[in-house]
C-alpha cells in the first residue's frame, strides 16, 4: 500500500475526529469508528499496571450512540467545550488492512462562562482500519497523562 | 492548629439539638475544617487505609491519607499490618512519596534516619559523630522517637486504621448490620480492576451526604429513567447503625424480568429513547438476593459500591475546604471469567467520573458551594422521611443523612 495515501489517510481522521468533538458535532462521532469497535479512556498508571477498567469503557459503536443519547439528553452538567490540540502522528505499523498509530494531546476545557483550564493530556493509541474511505478506528485507546479528572467527564476526549 | 488550639475551638454553631437543619456555614468555615482534621479524621474513627490484597508481602507499604493526614500501612516481616505517620521523627520529612512500594526498612532521605516496618526507630545518621566529634548526646534516646503508630483492624480484605486508642474495635464501631453489608459484597477475594479520581470542587461533607442521599437518586440522574431501565426496581431500604454515621441503603430488582422486559420492547419501533447497546446494564444477580444496589458508607471517608455488578470502593478525601478527591478503586473478583469481568467492565460505564448515573455527583457539590459563597448564614433543611436517624423500609428519605450529622456533632462536640 501507499505508504504517504495512508498517511494521509490516517492524519484526516484524527483531525477531523476532535474537529467533530471540538465543534459540538457529536451525533457525527460515533461514526469515526467500525462496528465492533473499542474506545476506552484510562490513565498511564492504570494502562501501565494493566489495568483494564476504563473511565469510559465502549465495546461497540452502539455504545458511542449511547454516549452522545445520554450526554444530550439524560446527563445534567454545566454547558463546557473542549479545544484539543493534537501533536504530530507516528505511525508504528501498517499492513493490508490496519495502520496503529500513536499521537499525544492536550484538551483544553472552557466552561460556557469563558473559565478555562487544561482539561486533559495524553495519548491516543490507535488501531485504524484503512480498507475503506474514510478510514476508521478499530480502536481507540485514550491513555490519560494523569488519574485525576476535574468534576466530570462527559464529552468524548 | 495545635491540638491545644483545637480543643478551645467550639465549631459552628447549631440552631437546634435535632438533625434536620444543617447550619450551611459548616461546609464554609475554616476554622471548622480544621477542627474535623482533629476530632473526626484523627478522632475514635476508623478510616479505610488500603486492600489487605496491596500489602500482601512482607516489606509491602502503601503511602496514603487519613483526612489530609499523611500516613503510611505496611506489612512486616511477621506478616502483620502496621500503619504509622509518614513523617520522620526528627525534622517531620515526608518520609514516603510513592504511593506504592516494597522495603526492607524506611529510611528518610533527609538525614537518614530509619524506621523499621513497625515504625521503630532503629538508626539516626552519624549517631555517635564524625571522628568522634559532634553527634547525639548520651541521654538522646532512639526509643523516645518512633514513628506515632495508628491502631489498625482488617475487615473482608479492606484494612482501616485509627488515631485512637478509645475508638471502639472496628466491627463494633460499624455494627452488626453494617458488617453484613460489607462481608455481603466482599465475600471472596477480590482484585483491582482500576483506579480512578475525580476532583470534586467541593467540601467533602457535600459529598459524603451525598452518598447518603436516597432522595435524589432518581431526580438528579435521569439516565434511567430516560432509557426507560429500571421500572422493575423493587423498594429495597435504608440500615443505619446506632452511632448514625455508618449505613447501607439497598434496591432490590427483578433481573430475569428486566432482561426480557428489555428485550422485547427494543424489537417496538416507538419514538422512545432505547439503547442502542443494552450491554452496559446487562448485570447477574451475582449474590442471589435480588439486591441491585448496596450504598454502604463508612463514617467518614469510605463507601463500598455494589451497583450491578459493579464493584468498587470510592474513599472521600478532603484537600481544603472546598475541594475534594475521590478515590475509586474498581474491584471484580479472582473466581470471574472473562465474560464477568467483560460485564464489569462495561457497566463501569454506570460509575466513576464518568458515570451515567453518578457523574451529576461530581457538579452537584460545587454548585451548592458556589451558592454558599458568602452566602452561608441559613441552615439547609433534611426532614424527608421524619426527624430521626432510624433504619426505615424506604428510600424517599434523608434519615442516613441525618445520621451522617448525628455522628459529626458526637465527634466534634456541639
Amino acid at each position: 500500500m501507499d505508504d504517504l495515501a495512508v498517511r494521509l489517510g490516517v492524519n484526516e481522521l484524527i483531525a477531523a475526529y476532535v474537529d467533530c468533538i471540538d465543534e459540538d458535532r457529536l451525533e457525527e462521532w460515533p461514526d469515526f469508528f467500525v462496528e465492533q469497535c473499542r474506545y476506552v479512556i484510562t490513565s498511564r498508571s492504570s494502562h501501565e499496571a494493566g489495568l483494564p477498567h476504563g473511565v469510559v469503557y465502549a465495546a461497540s459503536r452502539g455504545m458511542l450512540v449511547d454516549r452522545v443519547t445520554a450526554l444530550r439528553r439524560a446527563n445534567i452538567f454545566e454547558p463546557h467545550r473542549y479545544r484539543h490540540i493534537v501533536g504530530p502522528i507516528r505511525i508504528e505499523q501498517v499492513d493490508a488492512t490496519v495502520a496503529s498509530a500513536h499521537s499525544n494531546f492536550i484538551a483544553v476545557r472552557v466552561m460556557h462562562d469563558g473559565e478555562m483550564s487544561l482539561f486533559a493530556a495524553g495519548r491516543y493509541l490507535d488501531r485504524i482500519d484503512v480498507t475503506s474511505q474514510p478510514y476508521r478506528f478499530i480502536e481507540r485507546l485514550v491513555v490519560l497523562d494523569s488519574q485525576k479528572i476535574d468534576t466530570l467527564l462527559v464529552i468524548p476526549l | 492548629m495545635s491540638e491545644l488550639g483545637a480543643d478551645t475551638m467550639r465549631g459552628i454553631p447549631w440552631p437546634s439539638n435535632g438533625l434536620t437543619e444543617i447550619p450551611f456555614r459548616l461546609y464554609t468555615d475554616p476554622e471548622q475544617y480544621r477542627l474535623e482534621q482533629e476530632r473526626i479524621f484523627k478522632g475514635p474513627t476508623w478510616s479505610f487505609l488500603c486492600l489487605a490484597s496491596e500489602i500482601a508481602k512482607p516489606g509491602d507499604y502503601v503511602a496514603t491519607t487519613i483526612g489530609e493526614t499523611a500516613v503510611i500501612v505496611t506489612r512486616d516481616a511477621a506478616g502483620e499490618v502496621n500503619a504509622f505517620v509518614n513523617r520522620c521523627a526528627h525534622r517531620g520529612n515526608l518520609l514516603c512519596f510513592e504511593r506504592q512500594g516494597n522495603v526492607k526498612e524506611i529510611k528518610c532521605i533527609y538525614h537518614g534516619w530509619t524506621y523499621d516496618l513497625s515504625g521503630k526507630l532503629t538508626g539516626v545518621a552519624f549517631e555517635r559523630g564524625v571522628k568522634r566529634q559532634g553527634g547525639m548526646p548520651a541521654e538522646f534516646r532512639k526509643d523516645e522517637h518512633d514513628l506515632a503508630r495508628l491502631r489498625v483492624a482488617e475487615i473482608a480484605g479492606l484494612v482501616f486504621g485509627s488515631f485512637r486508642d478509645d475508638a471502639p474495635d472496628l466491627e463494633n464501631y460499624l455494627g452488626p448490620q453494617v458488617v453484613g453489608g460489607i462481608r455481603r459484597v466482599l465475600n471472596r477475594p477480590a482484585r483491582i480492576l482500576g483506579r480512578s479520581t475525580q476532583v470534586l470542587p467541593n467540601n467533602w461533607k457535600l459529598y459524603s451526604e451525598n452518598t447518603k442521599d436516597t432522595y435524589h437518586a432518581s431526580i438528579l440522574h435521569l439516565f434511567l429513567t430516560t432509557f426507560r431501565i429500571n421500572r422493575l426496581s423493587m423498594p429495597g431500604g435504608i440500615y443505619i447503625d446506632d452511632s448514625g454515621g455508618n449505613h447501607f441503603s439497598q434496591a432490590k430488582l427483578d433481573y430475569a424480568a428486566e432482561d426480557a422486559d428489555y428485550n422485547r420492547e427494543g424489537l417496538r419501533s416507538d419514538s422512545d429513547l432505547r439503547l442502542e447497546d443494552p450491554s452496559v446494564i446487562e448485570s447477574v444477580d451475582e449474590y442471589g438476593d435480588s439486591v441491585s444496589v448496596q450504598i454502604l458508607t463508612i463514617f467518614p471517608s469510605m463507601i463500598l459500591q455494589q451497583i450491578r455488578n459493579t464493584i468498587a470502593v470510592r474513599v472521600i478525601r478532603p484537600r481544603g475546604l472546598d475541594k475534594t478527591e475521590l478515590d475509586w478503586i474498581h474491584l471484580g473478583f479472582d473466581d470471574d471469567d472473562e465474560a464477568m469481568t467483560e460485564r464489569r467492565l462495561r457497566q463501569g460505564n454506570l460509575v466513576g467520573a464518568a458515570g451515567y448515573i453518578s457523574m451529576e455527583d461530581g457538579c452537584v457539590g460545587g454548585f451548592v458551594q458556589r451558592a454558599l459563597r458568602f452566602n452561608d448564614d441559613d441552615s439547609g433543611v433534611v426532614m424527608m422521611g421524619g426527624y430521626d436517624a432510624a433504619s426505615q423500609p424506604f428510600r424517599s428519605s434523608e434519615a442516613a443523612i441525618r445520621g451522617f450529622w448525628k455522628k459529626y456533632r458526637a465527634l466534634i462536640g456541639n
